[in-house]
């Protein structure tokens, strides 16, 4: 992985094939803290304790099409190497909760990455999921929820490709206003 | 910001034409691997290239992209697999955004496969 916001596309994937109705992707640059901050929270079925002690471990995964599960390995890595820090808790039933700290000036982080991108993709290539995704830089922050997006369209699709462009200019423009063009 | 009243325009705009896009059954599938392994050897260009060309040629009404998990051939990411009613099914491997625009316009609009990108043609079983 070359972005984290890859490790985000991957990640919420598995949210969305855990059947969640809500994800919840939250990403917060603090340049005081020096920190960024990625969680991922879904609604989805959730993990027993012995699938979350092991979900870090790359050589599991519930998967049957191969024997290595390298996702959230990958994440955790790349936050860990940059001096910050990983968690994730999970209640069957009721969802999972992953939360990454990456040391914003480390020279081992890898870039944020087209983040705009990875949550459009994640909308409108699962339209069985609602996404709920709010970028913060510096205490400013914009919110895009795909429930207040729903309400207003209808019945119009999500992945319509007017509609699909409309988000993508909306995450894009107003990221930049969030951030000030910042180079994260 | 860019607010949500331009989402309302949309609607307005479109709500007369939904109803011509229903999809059509008979329709090509093109799917891409979006797990791990894929998005590690570059699928989201790819997916983004061929949702792009699809829209930009007009092919929307007969061509559907969606993505997947992985099918456990990881070390041939990233894959497209290319499903139509009454043919069989063709698996591209080692896919670029480049080689994606190359599919699009010989397969997707003209109908031969490309034979040279096909996992069939790579020897691989």
């Amino acid at each position: 992985m070359t972005e984290i916001s890859l490790n985000v596309l991957d990640v919420a994937e598995n949210s969305t094939r855990a059947g969640a109705s809500l994800v919840t992707i939250l990403v917060d640059v603090d340049t005081a803290a020096d920190t960024l901050t990625v969680t991922i929270r879904d609604d989805g079925c959730g993990m027993t304790p012995e699938q979350v002690s092991r979900v870090t471990d790359p050589f599991f995964t519930t998967r049957t099409t191969r024997k290595v599960g390298l996702g959230v390995p990958f994440f955790k890595m790349a936050a860990e190497a940059t001096g910050g820090s990983f968690s994730i808790t999970s209640a069957v039933g009721e969802g999972t909760d992953v939360k990454a700290v990456f040391g914003l000036s480390s020279i081992d982080r890898m870039p944020l990455g087209d983040i705009s991108t990875t949550i459009q993709n994640l909308i409108i290539y699962h339209p069985e999921s609602d996404f709920l995704y709010r970028y913060t830089y510096d205490g400013r922050s914009f919110t895009l929820d795909t429930r207040e997006l729903r309400e207003i369209l209808g019945g119009i699709p999500l992945d319509t490709p007017e509609v699909a462009q409309y988000i993508m200019e909306y995450l894009t423009e107003n990221k930049s206003e969030t951030d000030g063009g910042a180079v994260i | 910001m860019k607010s949500l009243a331009e989402l309302q325009a949309i609607r307005e705009k479109m709500k007369n034409t939904m109803s011509m896009r229903d999809e059509d059954a008979s329709g090509i599938r093109v799917v891409v691997g979006m797990a791990t392994c894929g998005i590690a050897a570059g699928a989201r260009p790819v997916l983004n290239e061929f949702a792009k060309l699809v829209q930009e040629k007009g092919l929307s009404d007969r061509v559907k992209v969606s993505q997947t998990g992985c099918i456990g051939l990881c070390q041939y990411e990233p894959i497209v697999e290319v499903f139509e009613p009454g043919r069989e099914k063709v698996t591209y491997i080692k896919m670029d955004a480049q080689k994606a625009a190359e599919v699009v316009e010989r397969h997707l609009e003209a109908g031969h496969v490309v034979e040279k990108y096909t996992m069939a043609k790579s020897g691989l079983k």
